[in-house]
């Protein structure tokens, strides 16, 4: 017989169990994040503090205060500023965003042909919503969509000037059109210039390589502002009398430029962190010059410079407010010259208009940062940490 | 990325296409069928953006009068904004026909910079606001001494300020700012006592202050600011349009036709007043300017008379409530004088 000296033997595992009250829920969440050591607590207790005191104070300014409409000043004023509002009283006027909204978005687009901005922002949504989802299928086509065949609609939507439609000058668009268009040119030319610039300052062709390094060295090494005033200052005395550059060109090429100089440092920055081995396997396959660059090297340079390029789109997108300096108004500036409309002077009136605009640019450049953050995950192949 | 490359070859024929300037510019006017208009990028009362995005104020409105003169349609005007040193460029290379910008007239801006300034449209000067209930019982600037006052840095106004002292042997306490939207925050929570700038400019500062109705302008003005519109040189023609559309606006409110008046007038017996609406018979007052003979007719019944014109930008009419001080008609103790219509 054979003895049991084992008293106890386990069958089968054990159920997983919670884990302890005192590491989960609220409480625990509070304890190791919120008070965990002195100082911890001191600077929670002075945060809470500081949100307290302020919080209640802008949702009062932002919310409960605020008007929302009105005809005029008068609903913005205290009766002390000529308006309607009892003594002390502190709001946003969003009334005055609400009158000017048309033109903040639009500028001084004639209001009768404003259905052609919207309608090339709702065919733009149209096709970069499908081109940013990796699921959805017909990627070529929808680049052809998006890069060849928009443009040619949106230029002759909003400039107009053919097929019956009449011509918008571009010295009357502004606000968010303004913005938004400089910035999509802008991505759109800079990445891949700056892609064939970083090639060329790599190369070992003399003459490529120099015309590169001067261009790139050149831009970056003047600012944005000096070159539009140059353009809009100088340039018109220079030209025949009575030839005119559109300024919205002007500032077109002007942004674009300068973008392509700083995304092609950023992306000779992912270059140069591809290891030699991975130029000479692609040599030792026998690939030319651009399988090479297209099939090995680039997809992982790009790849390890999204963030920086990304920041380069953000940077540029809130330069384009530097095209105020040629008296063109893209959001912001909009949004200043309006304050000069004796119907909305108020003391409020800055401070809302201006709110309204970091609104909008925050909300375009968090959705951009998002996105590149999420594309980063998913072609994070080989570096995930 | 197609995009821009049309974008650039679209954009620069129709830059090319808008080209070609010819000898008069009545001619290309009358050719593209509107008059381009600089205006300021925003100056409350002169010219602004409404909530349409129409420009609205003293400059945006001439220019519709000379439109109105040349078209018989106040309509035809296209605005240039432009900033204050693009303004002379954008003049120069034919760009705009008119310069209607808040332009001070000074004679190195006649000859150097090649403009001609046609009259005054709004005759100002720097000023000085005050909040009344920190300074009471003062009332003329020549009782500031002593005061701290607010004023941009780098302008003519600051150095107008310490002139102004010096002479009258007053001390003062300069707070400079290199904005003007410091100089108003700092105005606004009392960091000085006076604030000096265009007196034109401190009205519209008032309205956005917390308590408006505490801030005193006062009546002196220190320099002289002639605002008016200026056109290119070389043609005369155009100037005599833009410079006679102005004199009409005045000679109109001497008259009394208004806007609203102005049909009636038309059957005056009075032979002046018939004279300036072009209902004499075999009148060629307009066709020897280059204009039809109704031009006045059309001018007032577009923008009224000055007067109009005024209270309903900048005067009682607007928010900023500017009285008509120096920039009255002769007739009434100011400036505002029309050599006759004949």
């Amino acid at each position: 017989m054979q003895e049991h000296d084992m008293s106890w033997v386990r069958t089968e595992m054990a159920l997983a169990q919670p884990a302890p009250a005192s590491v989960r829920g609220m409480g625990a969440w509070v304890r190791t994040n919120l008070i965990g050591s002195v100082g911890d607590a001191i600077l929670t207790i002075i945060g809470i503090a500081l949100v307290a005191m302020i919080l209640p104070q802008v949702i009062n300014w932002a919310f409960i205060n605020a008007q929302w409409t009105g005809p005029d000043r008068s609903v913005c004023a205290t009766v002390a500023q000529g308006g309607i509002q009892s003594d002390g009283w502190s709001g946003a006027c969003w009334a005055f965003v609400n009158a000017k909204f048309g033109q903040f978005m639009f500028g001084t687009y004639p209001i009768e042909e404003r259905w052609r901005p919207i309608l090339v922002a709702i065919l733009f949504v149209a096709l970069l919503v499908p081109m940013l989802i990796p699921r959805v299928p017909r990627k070529g086509l929808n680049a052809i969509l998006l890069f060849l065949v928009l443009p040619i609609i949106s230029f002759v939507l909003l400039v107009g000037g053919m097929f019956g439609l009449p011509h918008v000058e571009t010295s009357r668009w502004g606000g968010l059109l303004v913005t938004l268009s400089l910035s999509f040119v802008g991505i759109a030319v800079s990445l891949p210039l700056g892609v064939v610039l970083a090639l060329g300052r790599r190369s070992k062709m003399p003459i490529v390589k120099m015309l590169c390094i001067i261009f790139i060295e050149t831009v970056r090494g003047i600012p944005l502002i000096t070159v539009l005033f140059f353009v809009s200052v100088m340039l018109p005395l220079f030209l025949p009398a009575g030839v005119t550059f559109d300024k919205f060109l002007r500032a077109l090429i002007g942004v674009s430029l300068f973008a392509a100089a700083y995304m092609a440092e950023v992306i000779r920055g992912g270059l140069q962190a591809i290891p030699k081995g991975q130029y000479e396997g692609a040599d030792s396959l026998g690939l030319g010059y651009w399988q090479k660059m297209g099939l090995i090297v680039l997809p992982q340079a790009l790849k390890l410079v999204i963030p920086g390029i990304v920041n380069t789109f953000i940077g540029m997108f809130k330069d384009t407010s530097l095209v105020i300096i040629i008296s063109m108004f893209d959001l912001l500036g909009i949004v200043k010259q309006n304050f000069s409309d004796p119907n909305w002077a108020t003391p409020q009136t800055a401070r809302s208009g201006l709110i309204f605009a970091a609104f909008v640019f925050w909300l375009f450049c968090f959705g951009m940062s998002r996105y590149s953050m999420y594309t980063e995950r998913r072609l994070d192949t080989g570096h995930k940490r | 990325m197609k995009h821009i490359a049309i974008g650039i070859l679209g954009a620069a024929t129709l830059g090319v296409m808008a080209s070609a300037a010819s000898a008069s510019t009545l001619d290309d006017v009358k050719a593209k069928g509107f008059i381009q208009c600089g205006v300021s990028t925003g100056l409350a009362g002169f010219s602004a953006p409404d909530d349409k995005g129409d420009w609205q104020g003293i400059d945006a409105d001439f220019c519709r009068a000379v439109a109105a003169a040349v078209f018989g349609d106040g309509s035809k005007v296209k605005f240039t904004p432009l900033s204050a040193k693009e303004r002379f460029t954008a003049l120069q290379s034919g760009e705009i026909d008119i310069l209607s910008r808040n332009t001070t007239w000074t004679i190195n801006r006649d000859t150097a910079l090649g403009l001609n300034f046609i009259g005054v449209t709004y005759y100002d000067g720097q000023g000085f606001m005050i909040n009344a209930k920190k300074l009471p019982g003062v009332n003329s600037a020549l009782q500031l001494s002593g005061a701290a006052v607010c004023v941009q840095s780098g302008t003519t106004t600051e150095l107008n300020l310490a002139d102004y002292f010096k002479s009258n042997k007053m001390e003062y306490n300069p707070v400079v700012f290199e904005k003007l939207d410091e100089v108003n925050a700092a105005y606004d929570a009392g960091r000085c006592d006076v604030y000096t700038t265009d007196q034109s400019g401190l009205y519209g500062i008032r309205l956005t202050l917390a308590a408006p109705a505490d801030h005193v302008v006062l009546p002196e003005i220190i320099s002289k600011e002639p605002l008016g519109p200026a056109v290119r040189q070389g043609d005369d023609q155009w100037y005599h349009i833009v410079k006679w559309t102005y004199f009409a606006l005045l000679q109109a409110e001497e008259l009394g036709i208004t806007k609203a008046n102005v049909e009636e007038m038309k059957a005056s017996d009075n032979p002046e007043i018939k004279r300036v609406l072009g209902q004499e018979a075999e009148t060629k007052i307009g066709t020897d300017l280059g204009v039809s003979n109704d031009w006045v007719v059309n001018i007032v019944k577009t923008v009224g008379n000055y007067g109009e014109l005024f209270e309903r930008n900048v005067g009682s009419g607007s928010p900023l409530k500017i009285a008509r001080g120096i920039n009255a008609l002769w007739t009434k103790g100011g400036l505002q004088y029309a050599p006759p219509i004949r």
